[in-house]
């Protein structure tokens, strides 16, 4: 059975830390950073990277748009 | 299963999801969670996605919006303080092939801008018309707008907006609609994933209808203003749900007849 697997990469330099994405992630996936970026922001970041599967909802409600979503599908290997 | 390296899915075949190139790179000035970003966002994915960046003159309003011609990667005019739909009006009227909007705040179509508004409106001018409805005057200080809801906190109204003292909010979307010269009306919302995608296909329609040449296309985005308002994003998105969405209820409030 194909499985689709999914990642965000965050432009941390813009985002930020209005943690929209977090509350909008369905499966938890985004927390924010203890680290901040040039502006003093605290960033998102993949947390939970093994529970994304790409909706884009985080990019879609992000309003600066610093989130590219990549998906993918992954076959999985069943034993009989 | 076998483990899949993050590299592994992070490459360029597998994009589903990124910021459009319509939307230059600059760093928006809007406050973190600001709607104003999603919007322009959302009207820069449109116009890529209809393949009209070359034939789309935007109008900046005055407020916070006002440096939307720094983001939007479109020709773009700005009007004086609410004359935006006049200005608009104009462009549409020497460039008729051309996809113009306007882009307004409360502040700026349903205060100072009222009577442009509304004879643009009445005259069936063939634009699209974007009205962000924060409730509030977000860029001097978060004073009391016309579109502030009762009992609001604001600078100007710490004790809350009270309506005999300072009358009631206007409702400008349901007013326009009563016009014979809008064609489609709607309000619509951004604060939400589903609520984006269809403010997304409610602005795509409106770009749409101008081609039909029926007359004034009207969304209105309930937004947030969280440093108007003194709240968190997360605080004002949940506050925007409870009490404004109440008053402000989202849906096409005039569609066109087929």
């Amino acid at each position: 059975m194909a499985k689709v697997k999914g990642a965000i990469v965050v432009d941390t330099e813009r985002c930020k830390g209005c943690e929209l994405c977090v509350i909008s992630c369905p499966t938890h996936v985004i927390a924010m950073s203890k680290k901040v970026n040039s502006k003093g922001y605290h960033y998102a970041y993949m947390e939970n990277p093994d529970a994304c599967n790409g909706c884009t909802n985080c990019a879609i409600v992000c309003p600066d748009g610093v989130i590219t979503v990549y998906r993918m599908k992954v076959e999985e290997k069943t034993e009989v | 299963m076998a483990d899949i390296n993050l590299m592994d899915i992070i490459k360029e075949k597998n994009v589903v999801y990124k910021k459009t190139k319509v939307l230059t790179d600059k760093v928006m000035h809007y406050c973190p969670g600001c709607g104003h970003s999603t919007t322009h966002r959302i009207i820069a994915e449109v116009i890529e996605e209809m393949g009209i960046q070359d034939k789309t003159i935007g109008i900046a309003p005055v407020g916070c919006s006002v440096f939307m011609y720094d983001y939007i990667d479109v020709d773009t005019q700005e009007a004086a303080h609410g004359r935006a739909p006049a200005l608009a009006t104009a462009i549409k009227r020497l460039l008729p092939d051309r996809y113009v909007f306007t882009y307004q705040g409360d502040g700026d179509l349903a205060a100072i801008g009222t009577a442009e508004t509304i004879h643009a409106c009445n005259r069936g001018e063939n634009i699209t018309m974007i009205f962000i409805n924060n409730g509030i005057y977000g860029m001097t200080g978060g004073q009391m707008a016309p579109t502030s809801i009762e009992g609001m906190r604001t600078s100007t109204t710490p004790y809350g907006r009270d309506a005999h003292l300072m009358g009631h909010p206007i409702k400008m979307t349901e007013l326009v609609a009563q016009l014979p010269g809008t064609y489609y009306v709607t309000r619509q919302a951004v604060h939400t994933p589903n609520l984006v995608r269809k403010t997304k296909k409610a602005i795509r329609k409106a770009f749409e209808y101008q081609a039909l040449n029926r007359g004034v296309s009207f969304v209105e985005v309930v937004s947030n203003c969280n440093s108007g308002w003194k709240m968190s994003p997360v605080q004002a998105v949940k506050w925007l749900d409870e009490n404004m969405l109440p008053f402000y209820p989202l849906g096409d409030i005039k569609v066109p007849e087929k």
